[in-house]
């Protein structure tokens, strides 16, 4: 596997091609009126996988949209290399890529034509130089055969694989996955987390992983969080995490199927 | 109060978002294609529908105005009337009313879907602003293909009139007869009323298609409803829009 030649973006100032990192200090956000995440801080390094864990409904992807800077937090803040991530001018600066739980391809373009949109409007490199790293982010992760497919014909897999490919071509300095493994077969799940690991090692990338698939989150994170009902519970290294000894992300990491639960045996009761 | 809140709220909106796409003019050039597409898609096969409307609507200005004029003994202006009614009033609005119904409504379901499923936040995240891509290619066709649309729709009001007025005996204006007594009064000025009609109606009913669609939070049923909303919040901006626009023309 070769690597993508980073290329400059002309009329952008892009001095620093190296990864970045992302402070968030004391973020707290709310929906009308449910509060979802509560005074989170916490540090990615550059080149770092750090994956943010926990369960549904824990404030994990809002948490990620924060990051990306889709959404403004109602307290606290967001820095990518001490930049706003909402700022037009951090996005000129930092080339940051969100893979979308569902993808968010567009429906009425083709994969190529998916791919090719961010060097195409940015006008990065010649439309020769724009198949080119095309074809190669989609040799990368094994979809060439995708190419002129649109979405619609595309599986759950193939556009996990689409939506990575994507934020290949940006040539990204902090790549942000949410939920990459979700609704795969574990061998497809093994090859995202494949591919994660990867591009780590082959490009100047920071990673942020929201997931709850703890074999992709304690295998390929450099340091691994636990959110719950919006609060973060621990971060740590997986060796850290793995041997944690508070129950609640115990039974999170390794949770028990007991038939004799006593809900279950409330749900018999009221059958009956 | 909420409501009224909510609704100046998203006329704020409208305006900022074509603010926003108009800040991208110059990058126009890069967007020739997608204009020539919306174009193509709201202009050429909106063309039959605009055709038969118009035909019909001419014809039955014609057939209404000739049972009232033949009473009055002024038949030989029915093409007065129709050519002034339909180039000034029933051309421009009527061809809005298609543009809201038919594009409008595909244009709010495509980017509502897309708001939906976080394609316009995928837009956002990969630094390409969405007024560039999705808006101002639409507000760009449709003040291209507007005119054209009324002036095609007028003239074929035109021909339903002279076509009303041949075939049925009781007005029994020849085309000769209608032709001259629409030109004897038809000038550039009334044409132009018409077509500026049709640029504002056209330009606001794209901005609330866009508007309403890009507003959009939910899931499916929100789709359907930002449609809805749409096409009802366009022809009651038409209407009043006409008035205004009316007494500002005269």
């Amino acid at each position: 596997m070769s690597a993508l030649k980073p290329t400059a973006k002309p009329g952008i100032e892009r001095h620093d091609r190296s990864a970045v990192g992302v402070e968030v200090a004391h973020l707290s956000k709310s929906y009308e009126r449910q509060q979802v995440l509560y005074d989170i801080s916490l540090s990615v390094k550059p080149g770092e996988i750090f994956t943010i864990m926990g369960p549904s409904g824990s404030g994990k992807s809002v948490l990620l949209r924060q990051i990306a800077g889709l959404e403004a937090p109602d307290s606290g803040e967001v820095k990518i290399n001490g930049l706003d991530p909402r700022e037009p001018a951090t996005r000129d600066r930092f080339a940051v890529a969100l893979v979308f739980q569902a993808g968010a391809l567009f429906n009425s373009l083709t994969v190529y034509e998916n791919l090719a949109l961010y060097p195409l409007e940015h006008r990065i490199c010649s439309k020769k130089e724009i198949r080119e790293r095309v074809m190669h982010a989609l040799q990368i992760l094994s979809i060439e055969n995708a190419v002129d497919k649109r979405p619609a014909e595309l599986s759950g897999g193939m556009k996990k694989r689409v939506a990575i490919a994507r934020a290949l071509v940006m040539e990204p300095q902090l790549i942000l996955y949410d939920e990459p493994t979700s609704e795969l077969d574990p061998v497809m799940s093994a090859t995202i987390a494949e591919i994660i690991a990867t591009l780590k090692e082959q490009f100047t990338v920071t990673s942020i992983v929201v997931s709850h698939d703890r074999d992709l989150a304690l295998t390929v994170s450099d340091r691994v969080a636990i959110l719950r009902q919006g609060r973060l519970l621990a971060v740590d290294a997986p060796a850290g995490i793995r041997a944690t000894r508070d129950p609640v992300i115990s039974d999170f990491l390794n949770p028990q199927i007991d038939p004799r639960n006593p809900r279950f045996k409330q749900l018999e009761v009221s059958n009956e | 109060m909420n409501r009224i809140l909510a609704y100046f709220e998203s006329i704020g909106d409208a305006v900022m978002l074509a603010i926003r796409s108009f800040i991208s003019l110059p990058s126009a050039p890069r967007i020739l294609k997608r204009t020539a597409e919306h174009g193509y898609f709201g202009g050429y096969t909106s063309l039959p529908i605009v055709s038969i409307l118009s035909f019909f609507i001419g014809a039955v200005l014609a057939l209404q105005a000739g049972i009232s004029m033949r009473d009055f003994g002024a038949k030989q202006f029915i093409g007065t009337l129709v050519g002034e009614s339909m180039a000034r009033e029933l051309g421009p609005v009527m061809v809005a009313i298609i543009l809201a119904g038919r594009v409008g409504s595909a244009v709010t379901a495509e980017l509502a879907s897309m708001k939906v499923y976080s394609e316009v936040d995928a837009l956002v995240t990969m630094n390409i602003p969405p007024e560039r891509l999705l808006v101002l290619p639409r507000l760009l066709s449709v003040l291209l293909l507007m005119p054209v649309l009324t002036i095609i729709g007028i003239v074929i009001g035109w021909l339903g009139g002279m076509v009303v007025c041949q075939t049925h005996s009781f007005i029994g204006v020849q085309p000769e007869a209608y032709w001259a007594s629409l030109k004897q009064f038809m000038t550039t000025q009334k044409m132009l009323d018409g077509l500026i009609k049709a640029e504002v109606f056209g330009f606001v009913v794209m901005l609330i298609a866009c508007n309403t669609g890009l507003r959009t939070r939910g899931g499916p049923r929100e789709i359907g409803l930002a449609v809805t909303k749409s096409v009802v919040s366009s022809l009651v901006a038409i209407l009043i829009l006409d008035y205004f626009v009316t007494q500002m023309l005269a």
